[in-house]
């Protein structure tokens, strides 16, 4: 515009030749089409990058300060009725390195880091040699040795975060309890019964992180990790003490393979002690072998023998077969039935129901098993939960072995009544007994706190049978019983002695197991109690000699924390006795 | 009209600053919320720590050892029990 206007003064530009020039039209146009098409281009970038690329880019430029972090939850504690601890999760560090970096460390820094990690620098070596992008050099490194690792800020060298379980109560509870892999999976006991319970979930949110590497904001929805429950047992670890030290000692006293006892509570039918020898210690499992693993209470079956006595007596009562003082002929202390002929360890002669029980005659028992069909005794014993695993949720316990009725023959029939012919557990066995304590109702077992009371099983007998019971229970461990050294002072207790032989490749072997379950106190039964010694070899082998004492001390030392009051007048051959003992 | 359009200019300007600053306070507090929470997160593995060590200095072996040998303590005979009445009638 301002070509054409013409200045009043000076100069007159249009007149300068140049622009007297006619330029063609189309240059003009030319170049006004260029600009316009860069500038369409520019458009065409911009919609490309701010609506169709949009989600792509959005994303990469979150990725410059966006992160996903996820947050760890511990795996739940197990700790017993009064809320001791016996499993407990604390963080540890695992140092990994990416081998291909971590080469590149100086001499002095991989000395320093073997050192910490206790490690020789040429274990380091072989594992930075491997041609892998991610090697674990040490697991469960504790906390302060791997903030002093990342003090250093050696190449290559990473760590993480995880958990190391412990168990303070180590080998006392080790069966019960089991232990965890190092990827916090439970490999036995409670601890693989519970995983689903105490595996804990992990949280994860989205954050954005400032040049500083401070996290300043949460994005969208966090998820909160599940840290796992905790599990209360219903074990009472100052009873499991106690059991495992009298079993430890019986075991050692009589040179015992191995040994099992199992204290219940006759009134909720939870377990207070589990023990089983030889054990370990779940916090070291270096060196560790398939006998100490094993839980006998609950994965070995074994001809229980006399123990099984007092229920054949229970059928003949409840059925009006016998009366409590009912004579039966036990002389010559041998019974001949078809071709086999069982007999009494000692020769007895006429005895009452009562008194079979309490001297354990083999044949006065077969001779009360006898007045009944097989089949009877076979529902008493599947009723009692013979032959069924026991449903703990426990890995590995067994069902034992009773066979079907219809194919035994008077003389299994006999023997069965003795407890020969038929395998149970040792966990089988004391919820048997708590028919006896509780008036006839046989229990289920719970491994957890039973908080709401009263516990109601299935009855099996009457209330008055019961009574009849366990008073032929309390003569066994009277003098003239089988085993007066289960005696408790102060407490009135029932129980019985069992002394079977073993089976080894089908044939019985002079080898014993010795076994003793009672209840306590026979007023007003609170215990179950059963004891199991494998194989004793020295100081006698029958029931009432190795496994009575142990009873004794562990049902005795059980009612005391319990703080049950005695319901036996204090003798002072009793006192004398204690005294003794201790 | 371009007056009340400078006013409005003015308060826009002051509301973003508004808007910038407290951003920035907020993430402050985030910080320093974060910091506490992980603070938190750490007493809590210390509380677990020093539970781990309390329950293993009274492994019920380690308490007999110590009552029995250091302080000669033994367990009372049935002679030496006192049972108060009303627990005795209360077992029953």
């Amino acid at each position: 515009m301002g070509v054409r206007r013409r200045p009043q003064r000076g100069h007159r530009y249009a007149e300068s030749p140049v622009l007297q020039l006619a330029l063609q039209g189309w240059r003009s146009r030319t170049v006004g089409l260029l600009l316009m098409a860069a500038f369409l281009a520019l458009v065409a970038r911009g919609f490309y990058l701010q609506v169709i690329n949009n989600d792509f880019l959005q994303e990469k430029g979150e990725s410059r300060y966006r992160r996903d972090i996820e947050v760890s939850a511990s795996r739940g504690r197990i700790v017993d009725r009064h809320g001791d601890m016996l499993a407990v999760s604390t963080p540890m560090k695992s140092v990994w390195a990416i081998p291909g970096d971590a080469r590149t460390m100086s001499a002095p820094q991989k000395r320093q880091l073997a050192a910490l990690l206790e490690m020789g620098e040429r274990e380091l070596d072989g594992k930075l040699a491997s041609d892998k992008t991610f090697v674990f050099i040490r697991r469960q490194v504790p906390p302060e040795t791997a903030a002093r690792i990342a003090a250093l800020k050696l190449p290559g060298i990473h760590q993480e975060k995880e958990y190391r379980r412990y168990y303070p109560t180590g080998d006392m509870t080790a069966h019960i309890v089991g232990f965890t892999g190092v990827d916090d999976k439970g490999l036995e006991g409670v601890e693989l019964a519970f995983q689903g319970s105490l595996l804990g979930r992990p949280g994860a949110r989205t954050v954005i992180r400032d040049r500083r590497g401070n996290i300043v904001e949460d994005v969208g929805a966090a998820r909160p990790p599940q840290d796992g429950k905790d599990i209360r047992l219903a074990l009472d670890s100052k009873i499991q003490y106690l059991a495992y030290a009298q079993l430890k000692n019986a075991v050692e006293n009589h040179k015992a393979k191995a040994g099992g006892a199992i204290v219940i509570d006759a009134r909720t039918g939870e377990i207070l002690a589990l023990v089983n020898l030889p054990t370990y210690n779940p916090n070291n499992r270096e060196r560790l072998t398939g006998a100490q693993l094993r839980n006998r209470a609950l994965t070995d079956t074994f001809e229980p023998g006399s123990v099984m006595k007092p229920f054949t007596a229970a059928l003949a009562l409840e059925r009006g077969k016998v009366r409590y003082d009912t004579v039966i002929n036990c002389a010559p202390g041998r019974l001949t039935i078809g071709s086999a002929t069982i007999s009494d360890a000692h020769p007895h002669g006429a005895l009452t129901v009562a008194e079979v029980i309490q001297k354990s005659s083999n044949v006065g028992t077969a001779k009360i098993a006898l007045t009944f069909p097989p089949k009877e005794m076979w529902e008493l014993y599947d009723g009692l939960g013979f032959g069924q695993a026991p449903n703990l949720g426990f890995p590995g316990e067994v069902a034992g072995r009773l066979r079907p009725w219809k194919n035994w023959r008077p003389i299994e029939q006999a023997t069965m009544s003795y407890g020969h012919g038929i395998a149970v557990s040792l966990v089988q066995l004391a919820r048997a007994y708590t028919v006896f304590a509780k008036d006839g109702e046989l229990l289920p077992l719970s491994l957890t706190r039973v908080d709401e009371a009263p516990v109601h099983g299935a009855r099996i007998f009457s209330p008055q049978t019961v009574r009849e019971v366990r008073s032929m229970l309390e003569m066994a461990v009277q003098p003239g019983g089988t085993a007066p050294k289960a005696r408790v002072p102060g407490y009135r207790v029932g129980g019985k002695t069992g002394t079977a032989y073993k089976i080894e490749n089908g044939q019985y072997a002079r080898k014993y197991i010795a076994s003793f379950v009672g209840i306590a106190p026979v007023s007003d039964p609170r215990l179950v109690v059963a004891v199991m010694i494998d194989e004793p070899s020295a100081g006698g082998h029958y029931g009432g000699d190795v496994a009575g004492p142990a009873f004794s001390q562990i049902a005795g030392g059980a009612l005391r924390t319990l703080g049950i009051p005695p319901d036996a007048p204090i003798q002072v051959a009793d006192a004398r006795d204690a005294k003794e003992k201790l | 009209m371009l007056r009340f359009n400078i006013f409005l200019l003015v308060v826009v300007v002051i509301c973003a600053l508004g808007v910038v600053t407290s951003q920035h306070r907020a993430r402050k507090l985030f910080q320093e919320l974060e910091g506490e929470q992980e603070r938190a997160r750490q007493l809590d593995v210390e509380f677990g720590q020093l539970q781990l060590e309390m329950s293993t200095w009274a492994t019920h072996p380690r308490i007999e050892k110590i009552a029995r040998e250091r302080l000669h303590m033994v367990t009372p005979d049935a002679m030496g029990r006192v049972v108060p009445a009303a627990a005795k009638k209360g077992g029953r």
